[in-house]
């Protein structure tokens, strides 16, 4: 279907077939005229859309800083580093939700880098052909999931199941190393920073997953023969060949994956716990920048409650043009050399 | 030609449609606010609209999303269930009354105690919240429940995430107890929780209390009767233990002294009484005195409140509501004067 139309319109715009109308455009002149028009509007349009997006960015951002101003007025720089989130006083800060983010957030990268490494590795690199499809279309779906429903899945699945085996083992185990045990203390409360960490690795694995099998594609079929008839082994092909070659894309595959992690609310919200308070053991209740917007926004009574909400906002924001930069910074890096 | 007749034709009926439903709209009642007392707002709403033909449209937002709007304008009342202030309801030109009472309650989900067995007092309660008692084998939860095998079980404390009239009452209730919580916490819709987890909403706080083993929650009575969830008996200001219940909840309300408060402004936790149930907790609605922007809306939602004085009782009573006493509905409606458009009052009660 789609390339017959194609095909139509070809015939019908090109010059090849021209119908009666087009014979009087004949002459170079009106001919040229008309391009002409054509270009400016198009250039127009075009340079309107981009410009659009930067006008459409600005805006949030002066509008979350104007909105966020009450709260740095009253509480100062302090607010993002402070640790007390008090609405009946009137005091917040916004340390407590900051941490929860990035703490949530490594957890799941720490899950979702490699699995998605290794699902990407075994896709391109080991996997019989008739499976490949499947296996991606199946990656591919779980990226399509709302993730209000991963949000319900931890919530009811996961979470009694982390609280009943998960985390009484952790605790018994690794909970009694020095140092290392300081994070796997506690009581077993289901929900938490490492449950929230969990759901997001889930969430992201496909994101970083897609990308990375991409890339990996693109490595060219002589070099990767070639290295396999000098008689390197997978792991050595992989390791020497495919990983060095594919070094940037690799780094944005994990970006967007962060990315998505970062700023994930409603299924954050279901298993985080919702507690503004900082605790060492990865199995408390705590809360993400996200989920604190999502479950006290209609509630912000005062204003400066309110202002402390987009505050956060901001610094969301702020914490993912870094990680964007960063990723950036990274890529060109690896390009230089 | 006749396609394009009934065109025309479904056109225009799909126009009247609309119109019809935009002036049924205008005469509908729009309210916002507290989810306590959603359910008997909804069972009103259907009996006044079989009776009247007027729909009430009331937004479950919770209190304060409820308070914004009504400030805002965009809905003609507001329902709280925490009190403003003289100075707020001044500030915007606002007036509160009580709409209904009902009951907070301690629920719980622990290995081997059945719905009713566990008996607490408001000491025990607030150092469950504040994180000092963290096993429910603690001597001093067994000590006010002999005979009852209480597990070695770790407590998991679940309050809402959202601010809430209900964490403001049952707060209050932990900071008439505990000098201490008053000091440290404080009552508010939301508070700075020591311990626990936070979950949105009451349905949140009772799937939350149901899924994790240990746990102990609070909430509306209503909730906990659907899901059928375990709830806690309370020793009460008198040293009785009470069970949650209608009369209970309607001892506790018979206490509270509506006629000598300005603005209506009573909280009913901890009242004194054998038979009184110690975290009681009233609906406000909120309303704005100047009604010339749409008196026919003021007007509208003055007769639905009416109404409900005059006729909702047992409605409020099937679900374990404590209806307004009939002395002080009386005392709500002449405070109504003060709602006028212009030099008109927007209600004037029929004899």
């Amino acid at each position: 279907m789609k390339t017959s139309d194609a095909s139509d319109d070809i015939a019908a715009d090109g010059p090849a077939v021209p119908g009666p109308e087009a014979v009087a455009d004949r002459s170079p002149r009106r001919h040229q005229a008309r391009t002409k028009f054509g270009d400016r509007l198009f250039i127009l349009l075009s340079r309107g859309s981009a410009s659009l997006v930067v006008v459409v960015l600005g805006g949030v951002l002066v509008t979350l800083a104007l909105g966020a101003l009450p709260a740095f007025r009253e509480f100062g720089p302090a607010f993002v580093w402070a640790d007390r989130w008090s609405p009946a006083k009137d005091i917040f800060s916004a340390a407590a939700p900051i941490y929860g983010t990035l703490v949530t957030s490594a957890i799941a990268m720490v899950i979702a880098v490699p699995l998605s490494f290794g699902i990407a590795i075994f896709l391109t690199e080991l996997c019989p052909a008739p499976l490949r499809r499947p296996i991606g279309v199946a990656i591919e779906l779980l990226a399509g999931i709302p993730s209000i429903i991963y949000g319900l899945w931890g919530f009811f699945v996961l979470a009694p199941l982390m609280q009943s085996f998960v985390q009484p083992a952790l605790i018994g185990t690794l909970g009694n190393l020095p140092g290392i045990g300081l994070l796997f203390r506690g009581a077993p409360y289901g929900v938490g920073m490492l449950t929230a960490g969990v759901v997001l690795a889930i969430m992201a694995l496909p994101f970083i997953t897609a990308v990375t099998r991409d890339v990996f594609a693109t490595v060219p079929a002589m070099l990767r023969e070639s290295a396999y008839g000098v008689g390197m082994t997978t792991w050595e092909v992989v390791r020497y060949i495919v990983i060095p070659y594919c070094r940037i894309g690799l780094v944005g595959g994990i970006m967007l994956g962060l990315g998505r992690a970062l700023g994930e609310t409603m299924a954050v919200t279901f298993v985080i716990g919702n507690s503004h308070r900082i605790a060492a053991s990865l199995m408390a209740p705590a809360t993400t920048i996200s989920a604190s917007i999502a479950n006290e926004f209609t509630e912000a009574t005062t204003p400066l409650y309110t202002a402390s909400l987009i505050a956060l906002g901001l610094i969301l924001s702020a914490i993912t043009f870094i990680v964007l930069g960063l990723a950036k910074w990274m890529i060109q890096r690896s390009k230089l050399h | 030609m006749t396609v394009f007749k009934k065109l025309l034709a479904t056109t225009a009926t799909g126009l009247a449609g609309l119109l019809l439903a935009t002036v049924v709209q205008a005469a509908d009642i729009s309210g916002a606010g507290s989810s306590f007392i959603y359910p008997v707002f909804s069972k009103w709403g259907a009996a006044y609209k079989e009776k009247t033909g007027v729909a009430l449209n009331y937004q479950s937002i919770g209190s304060g999303g409820g308070i914004k709007q009504v400030e805002a304008g965009t809905v003609t009342f507001g329902a709280s269930d925490k009190p403003l202030s003289d100075d707020e309801l001044a500030k915007n030109g606002m007036i509160q009354f009580p709409m209904v009472m009902g009951g907070i309650v301690p629920m719980y989900n622990i290995d081997g105690v059945n719905p009713g067995e566990l008996v607490l007092d408001g000491q025990t309660l607030v150092h469950i919240f504040d994180g000092t008692i963290t096993s429910w084998n603690d001597p001093a939860i067994a000590a006010l429940n002999k005979g009852l095998k209480l597990p070695a079980q770790a407590i998991v404390v679940v309050h809402r995430s959202d601010g809430s009239g209900t964490t403001f009452n049952f707060t209050d209730y932990l900071s008439k107890i505990s000098p201490e919580w008053k000091d440290k916490i404080g009552a508010d819709t939301a508070v700075e929780w020591p311990v626990g987890l936070g979950a949105k909403g009451s349905e949140g706080v009772a799937n939350t209390v149901k899924q994790t083993a240990g746990a102990i929650g609070y909430n509306e009575y209503a909730y906990i009767v659907q899901n059928k969830l375990g709830f806690a008996k309370l020793v009460n200001a008198a040293g009785k233990v009470v069970t949650p219940s209608l009369d209970t909840f309607g001892s506790a309300a018979s206490n509270a002294d509506w006629a000598g408060a300005k603005n209506f402004h009573v909280v009913i936790t901890n009242q004194p009484g054998d038979a009184s149930w110690p975290i009681a907790a009233s609906t406000w609605v909120i309303i704005h005195t100047d009604a010339s922007k749409d008196p026919d809306a003021y007007k509208g939602a003055l007769t639905f409140f009416d109404w409900i004085y005059k006729n909702g009782k047992q409605d409020a009573a099937a679900l374990d509501y404590v209806a307004i006493p009939d002395n002080v509905s009386k005392l709500v409606e002449s405070s109504w004067s003060a709602v006028k458009a212009g030099d008109q009052p927007a209600f004037t009660a029929m004899q």
